[in-house]
C-alpha cells in the first residue's frame, strides 16, 4: 500500500471575468491528477508557475479547497475530516514552504518556532525542550542559535529551521514546495542533501514541488511533469531524464544547463514559443498545443489521455509513442 | 554555522536604545522636545494633587473675595497672588487646569483604548476570516465614516445621557464621554489591521501554523497579532491627540464633562464667557495648555509615523 495516493484530483477555482466582474467562470487550477508515493520514496512533481503544482500539494494538505477525487493517506479517505481528524493526519504530513523569510515569525526566536507544533499538540515542557534540541542537532543548527530571530539568521539557515519545525511531530510525508528556489545556489545544494539524510535517517516520504530540473534529478526517485492542471508525463527520474517522450518534457531537459562548457551548443536545444495558455480558456484538444512542434490535427480537437508505455511510465501525447 | 551578530548579549534597555527606531529619535528635536512637553503635561495632570497649590474642588479652601484675581496680581481684598490668576469663584486657574487636565487625559487614554480593542479585535477577524464577516464590519465601518466622528460621539453621548437617571449624570459623565469617543474612534484601527492582516495572513508561516493545528483564534492572537501592531501604535498616538480635542470639544459644547469635574474643555467654555469683561487669563491659560498637549501628542504620532515607514527613509 502507498502512503500517499491521489485519484483524478480536481481543484477548481470560481472566478469573476468581465468589465463589471458579472461574468463568472473557473479556473481549473487542477484538473484531474493521479498519483502515489511510496514510503521512503521522492516524488517530485515538476512543471512551470500556473501548473497546478503547488496547488495539488495544498489540496492535499487539506488548504485548498478539493473540488473532485479522493486523496487517501495510509489508505485513509482524506474528504470530509472533521478538525479533529485533520489535525491527527497533520501530524504524519508536514510542510516547508518556498520562503523561509515568510514561513517564519519574525518576533519568535527560533526554538519558539520549532516547538510550536510540540506546544499545540500539549508535549510536557520538559519532553518539548529536550525535542527542541535534538531537532536543532538534527537539521545542523547550532544549540546557540536557539534565542536567534529569523532576522538574525541566513536563508539557508532558516530554512532549516522551518524544516526541524516541520520534522518536530514525526511526520511520514513532507510536501517541500520549492524548497530550495529562494536559497542561493550554494546553499540550495546543502539543503538538498540535507533532505536527503534525513530521509535516510528517518524513513521519510517526500511529494517534492520544484521547476528547477538539476534539482529534481539530484533528489527524485520518481518525476511527474505537469503542464495547465494536468499529467503529461511520468515515471523513474533516470529514464525521464535519459528518454524523455513528451515534447514538454524534451523541452524542459533541453533547458537544463550544461556544466560542461564544451558540450554546449552540441546539445539540440527547443525553444518553446509562446506563454502558458490562461487557464480561464485552455485549449480543447491537448493542453500543450498551442506550443507544440509536433502537434497534429487531432491533438487540437481531442483530449490525449495518460496512458502507460512501460510499466513504470505513462504519458499523455498521440503523436510520441515511446 | 557561524555566529553572525556581536558576541555580547546585550540587556533590553542597551537593545532600546540601539535601535533604529531610538537612533531616529535621538536625531530629531521636534520629536524629543514633543516627548518632553508631552511627559512634563502628563506626569504634572497625574501628580496633580502634590503639584498644584489649592485643591480647586475642596469648597472649604475657596475664597469668593478671591474671585477674579489677574494673573500675578495681589487679589485687591485679600491680599493673595495666584500664578495664573483666578476665576469667577476664586479658584486657582494654574490647579484648575492641573486637574482639568487630569480629567482630558483620562477621557483621552481610556477613549483610545476603547477604540484600539474594538478597532484591532474586528479588524484582525475581518482580515483573517474575510467572506461576509468581513464584509459586513467593513460596510459598518464605512457607514460610520461617512458621519463626521464628533456627531457620532455627539450622538452616543445623547443617547446615553436619555437612558442615565438624572441623579447619576454628572457621575457617569466622564464614562459616557469615554465609550462615545471610543466608539467613535474605532474605525481607522480596524480598517488598518485589517490591511495589515490580510497581509499576514498570506505569509507561510501562517500556513504553517495552520498545519501544525492551531485554532483560527490562536493564529490571530498568538501570530498575526504582534505583527499588525506598529502602525496601531501610531494611529493611537495620533488619536490619542484627536481624542483629547474631542473631549475639549464636546465638553465646550456642553455635552461633556460637568462642571463639577471640568476638563480643559469645560474650564475653555466657561472661560469664553469672560473674555469680553476682561477677565481673559480664564479662558487663555487652559486653551494654550489643550493647545500644547494636542500639539505635542500630535507631533510626536507624526514623527512616529514617518520613522515607522521604510518607504521614507
Amino acid at each position: 500500500m502507498s502512503l500517499l495516493s491521489v485519484h483524478d484530483l480536481k481543484v477548481h477555482f470560481p472566478v469573476r471575468t468581465g468589465k463589471f466582474g458579472d461574468g463568472k467562470s473557473v479556473v481549473k487550477a487542477v484538473d484531474g491528477v493521479d498519483l502515489t508515493i511510496d514510503v521512503n520514496e521522492t516524488l517530485a512533481v515538476v512543471g512551470e508557475s500556473g501548473c497546478g503544482k503547488s496547488t495539488t500539494g495544498n489540496a492535499i494538505l487539506g488548504l485548498a479547497p478539493v473540488t473532485g477525487g479522493k486523496i487517501f493517506f495510509e489508505g485513509r479517505d482524506l474528504s470530509g475530516l472533521s478538525k479533529a481528524e485533520r489535525k491527527h493526519v497533520w501530524r504524519e504530513m508536514q510542510v516547508v514552504f518556498q520562503d523561509p523569510v515568510s514561513a517564519l515569525n519574525p518576533r519568535r526566536t527560533i526554538a519558539q518556532s520549532i516547538a510550536e507544533p510540540l506546544v499545540i499538540h500539549n508535549f510536557p515542557p520538559a519532553e518539548i525542550a529536550a525535542r527542541v534540541d535534538e531537532l536543532m542537532t538534527l537539521v545542523g543548527l547550532n544549540r546557540d542559535q536557539r534565542d536567534r530571530r529569523p532576522g538574525a539568521l541566513s536563508g539557508g539557515q532558516r530554512q532549516r529551521v522551518v524544516i526541524a519545525r516541520a520534522l518536530a511531530l514525526n511526520p511520514k510525508l513532507i510536501i517541500c514546495d520549492e524548497p530550495v528556489s529562494a536559497l542561493d545556489v550554494s546553499i540550495q545544494s546543502q539543503i538538498l542533501n540535507l533532505l536527503i539524510r534525513l530521509q535516510d535517517e528517518l524513513g521519510l516520504s517526500y511529494l517534492f514541488i520544484a521547476h528547477d530540473l538539476s534539482v529534481v534529478r539530484h533528489i527524485a526517485d520518481r518525476v511527474v511533469i505537469m503542464y495547465l492542471g494536468v499529467v503529461v508525463e511520468q515515471g523513474p527520474t533516470a529514464e525521464v531524464f535519459a528518454n524523455p517522450v513528451h515534447p514538454y518534457t524534451e523541452a524542459l531537459i533541453s533547458a537544463i544547463p550544461l556544466p560542461d562548457p564544451s558540450l554546449r551548443g552540441k546539445r539540440k536545444r527547443i525553444v518553446l514559443k509562446g506563454d502558458l495558455p490562461s487557464p480561464l480558456n485552455p485549449p480543447v484538444g491537448c493542453p500543450f498545443v498551442t506550443r507544440c512542434q509536433l502537434a497534429e490535427s487531432q491533438c487540437e480537437t481531442d483530449r490525449p489521455p495518460l496512458e502507460p508505455i512501460t510499466e513504470t511510465r505513462m504519458k499523455r501525447c498521440f503523436v510520441r509513442q515511446h | 554555522m557561524t555566529n553572525t551578530t556581536s558576541s555580547k548579549p546585550l540587556s533590553s534597555w542597551q537593545q532600546a536604545w540601539q535601535s533604529d527606531l531610538a537612533w531616529k529619535f535621538r536625531h530629531s528635536p521636534i520629536a524629543v522636545v514633543s516627548l518632553v512637553i508631552t511627559v512634563l503635561l502628563v506626569l504634572s495632570a497625574v501628580f496633580a494633587p502634590l503639584v498644584a497649590p489649592y485643591n480647586p474642588f475642596d469648597p472649604g479652601s475657596l475664597n469668593l473675595m478671591n474671585g477674579f484675581t489677574a494673573p500675578l496680581t495681589p487679589n485687591a481684598f485679600t491680599g493673595d497672588e495666584f500664578l495664573l490668576g483666578t476665576d469667577d469663584q476664586g479658584r486657582d486657574v494654574f490647579s484648575t487646569i492641573l486637574y482639568g487636565m487630569r480629567i482630558s487625559l483620562f477621557v483621552g487614554f481610556a477613549a483610545v483604548t476603547l477604540g484600539l480593542l474594538i478597532g484591532v479585535t474586528l479588524g484582525l477577524i475581518a482580515g483573517y476570516f474575510g467572506g461576509w464577516i468581513d464584509a459586513v464590519i467593513m460596510r459598518i465601518a464605512d457607514v460610520q465614516l461617512t458621519f463626521p466622528s464628533i456627531l457620532v460621539a455627539m450622538l452616543i453621548f445623547g443617547v446615553a445621557k436619555g437612558f442615565t437617571p438624572v441623579e447619576y449624570r454628572d457621575e457617569v459623565a466622564i464614562w459616557v464621554l469615554v465609550i462615545a469617543i471610543g466608539l467613535s474612534d474605532w474605525v481607522q484601527f480596524a480598517r488598518v489591521v485589517r490591511g495589515a492582516t490580510l497581509v499576514e495572513v498570506n505569509k507561510e508561516y501562517v500556513q504553517a501554523a495552520k498545519l501544525i493545528g492551531r485554532s483560527a483564534w490562536s493564529i490571530i492572537f498568538g501570530h498575526i497579532l504582534r505583527n499588525v501592531l506598529s502602525p496601531v501604535l501610531v494611529i493611537a498616538t495620533i488619536s490619542l491627540a484627536l481624542a483629547i480635542i474631542a473631549e475639549a470639544t464636546l465638553s465646550f459644547l456642553g455635552a461633556g464633562a460637568p462642571p463639577t469635574q471640568p476638563s480643559l474643555g469645560t474650564l475653555i467654555r466657561v472661560g469664553q464667557g469672560f473674555l469680553f469683561s476682561g477677565e481673559w487669563w480664564i479662558l487663555l491659560f487652559p486653551s494654550v495648555t489643550l493647545l500644547s498637549l494636542a500639539l505635542a501628542v500630535n507631533l510626536l504620532g507624526d514623527w512616529l509615523r514617518d520613522a515607522l515607514n521604510p518607504k521614507l527613509k
